[in-house]
């Protein structure tokens, strides 16, 4: 029974991560029905962030991580405001050839730096004997990793519900025309969309890093991963992110964990999160929160 | 309170040209309306006015303040207020909550106001909701109050739409044929709330209607558009005797 717990512990921290990588993507598309292909390197760049910032600068990692939320949160906001800004109103598909030639600008700048060809990890601030109880055991970074993403989740979602900024955004995902007519300028809020997600792509860069350690072939392939879990989620919801998040952590723990060794399979935790995604997108197309457009004839 | 005034409005889409050289004044506290066949430019001409589309010549001023190349959030925010012909609401949300959006946008803020500020947002919040609630009354919406927009009647839909250009508090009123597709009872429940907008809020109303019956009653001036130019101008009295005006309705003999 106790293999049974430990799985699901180490399902809620990789979900809860995915969760909060698919966030910053979730809000994007929401707001401006963009799918941003680089959202991997935005995860990328804000782990080499905080690396920089607490071992080259020696920056205490807390403020570090503050920080690198920071930056990162106005450096998506310049990146929305010089490519996509001119391409509002412009076909979507173009706008996602935008955000794929900014995905290949970003790879590149990463490859020049060192973080492009060798390994770091992040110096242990936190304890490194496991929390064990009752045979399960979580590491201290899981542990804060995911008090940290619960923390951000709910910040997200009470600015969602209660200030000004964050019902805009509401509005504006749900009918662009009568959010301008109320006096809410899409433009400022598709800026505030992208600076949002570029906040949490740092976070979750941050502590993927803290625990997978920092490889920049991980930390873009989180820009992949998200995928499954936000169409499963349903692309335009940050609740069904969450869910979904955690539904494919379990997935793949119990499949990696039960599945593999069995009858001679292995790598089921690669394959099966995306049969069962297959197989819910059967009965609800929309995923499992997305927006059902009804139209009315 | 000041004049709305089109001077010279010019407005092309490649080759068509959707307006051309039009003027009009909409006098502050009357009720305008323009009319004209489908195509005439009625709604481009809304759209000008409230920054959906920019002419290519000629000039919007409301007051001293010129809209000509204002975005539509600008416009919304000096005061001019628009209900549009295919309703544009925030159907997942409760009629309350699009009626507190419209005052929320009202607000000045900042970044970091509104991210970090509670405590004003908390004190403009009770203004807010007192605002909205005396619109509620005054378009008879009390019993659809907590319902979600996109499940009530067609009708209700536009009383919802005209009531969150109201909460906004606007000096000028555009209406994009606010009784389109009604039945006689609702299209009267309308009338009436116009008539009850210029009298008691005191706004300028800018009137864009097919039924003629209606536009004729309660209007003070009518522009008559035909092919984006202006084919007539006055009280309905003096349109309805127009024979241009007459020509464009009915054909020529």
């Amino acid at each position: 029974m106790s293999y049974f717990f430990q799985l699901v512990i180490s399902g809620i921290v990789v979900g809860s991560i995915y969760a909060l990588s698919a966030l910053g993507f979730v809000l994007i598309y929401k707001s401006s029905r963009v799918l941003n292909i680089a959202h991997g390197q935005l995860i990328a760049i804000g782990a080499f962030m905080v690396y920089a910032l607490t071992v080259w600068l020696k920056v205490p990692i807390l403020i570090a991580f503050l920080a690198s939320m920071v930056l990162t949160f106005f450096m998506a906001m310049s990146v929305e405001r010089v490519f996509l800004r001119r391409l509002i109103g412009e076909p979507i598909i173009s706008v996602i050839m935008v955000t794929i030639g900014l995905m290949s600008i970003l790879d590149g700048i990463i490859y020049l730096t060192p973080f492009g060809s060798v390994n770091y990890s992040f110096p242990a601030v936190l304890p490194v004997t496991p929390i064990s109880f009752g045979g399960v055991s979580i590491s201290w970074t899981q542990l804060v990793g995911v008090i940290i993403t619960v923390i951000l989740i709910g910040g997200f979602s009470w600015f969602f519900k209660r200030s000004t900024l964050g019902i805009s955004m509401r509005a504006v995902s749900d009918d662009q025309l009568a959010a301008m007519s109320i006096g809410i300028s899409v433009p400022r809020v598709f800026g505030l969309a992208w600076a949002m997600a570029g906040l949490s792509a740092a976070a979750a860069g941050a502590i993927i890093g803290n625990i997978t350690g920092l490889n920049f072939d991980t930390l873009r392939a989180f820009g992949i991963l998200v995928f499954p879990v936000v169409i499963l989620g349903g692309l335009d919801s940050v609740f069904g992110a969450v869910v979904a998040g955690i539904i494919m952590g379990l997935i793949q723990q119990f499949a990696g964990g039960y599945l593999d060794g069995q009858w001679g399979l292995s790598g089921t935790a690669n394959v099966l999160p995306y049969i069962i995604l297959l197989i819910i997108l059967l009965f609800k197309p929309h995923g499992l929160f997305g927006t059902h457009e009804i139209e009315r004839v | 309170m000041h004049p709305l005034i089109i001077s010279d409005v010019t407005l092309t889409f490649g080759g068509l040209k959707a307006l051309s050289g039009v003027a009009m004044r909409f006098e502050p506290g009357t009720i305008t309306s323009i009319i004209g066949p489908n195509g005439a430019g009625k709604t481009s001409l809304l759209n000008c006015i409230s920054g959906f589309y920019h002419p290519d010549q000629g000039d919007i001023h409301y007051g001293d303040q010129r809209l000509t190349d204002a975005a539509p959030h600008q416009v919304a925010k000096m005061g001019i207020a628009r209900a549009f012909q295919n309703l544009e609401l925030f159907r997942g949300m409760t009629v309350l909550d699009n009626l507190l959006l419209a005052r929320h946008s009202k607000l000045k803020y900042n970044l970091l106001q509104a991210v970090v500020f509670i405590g004003k947002a908390a004190r403009v919040e009770a203004e807010n909701r007192r605002t909205v609630e005396e619109v509620i009354d005054f378009m008879e919406l009390e019993p659809y109050r907590k319902n979600t927009v996109g499940t009530l009647s067609y009708g209700i839909q536009k009383r919802v739409e005209v009531a969150r250009a109201l909460t906004m508090e606007p000096q000028v009123l555009l209406l994009d044929e606010p009784m389109a597709g009604m039945n006689i009872e609702e299209k009267e429940d309308m009338v009436r709330f116009v008539m009850d907008i210029q009298k008691e809020r005191n706004a300028t109303i800018i009137l864009v209607e097919h039924d003629l019956g209606v536009v004729m009653d309660i209007s003070d001036r009518i522009h008559v558009l035909d092919f984006g130019e202006m084919i007539g101008s006055g009280t309905p009295a003096e349109v309805a005797r127009n024979p241009k005006v007459i020509e464009a309705y009915i054909g020529k003999e």
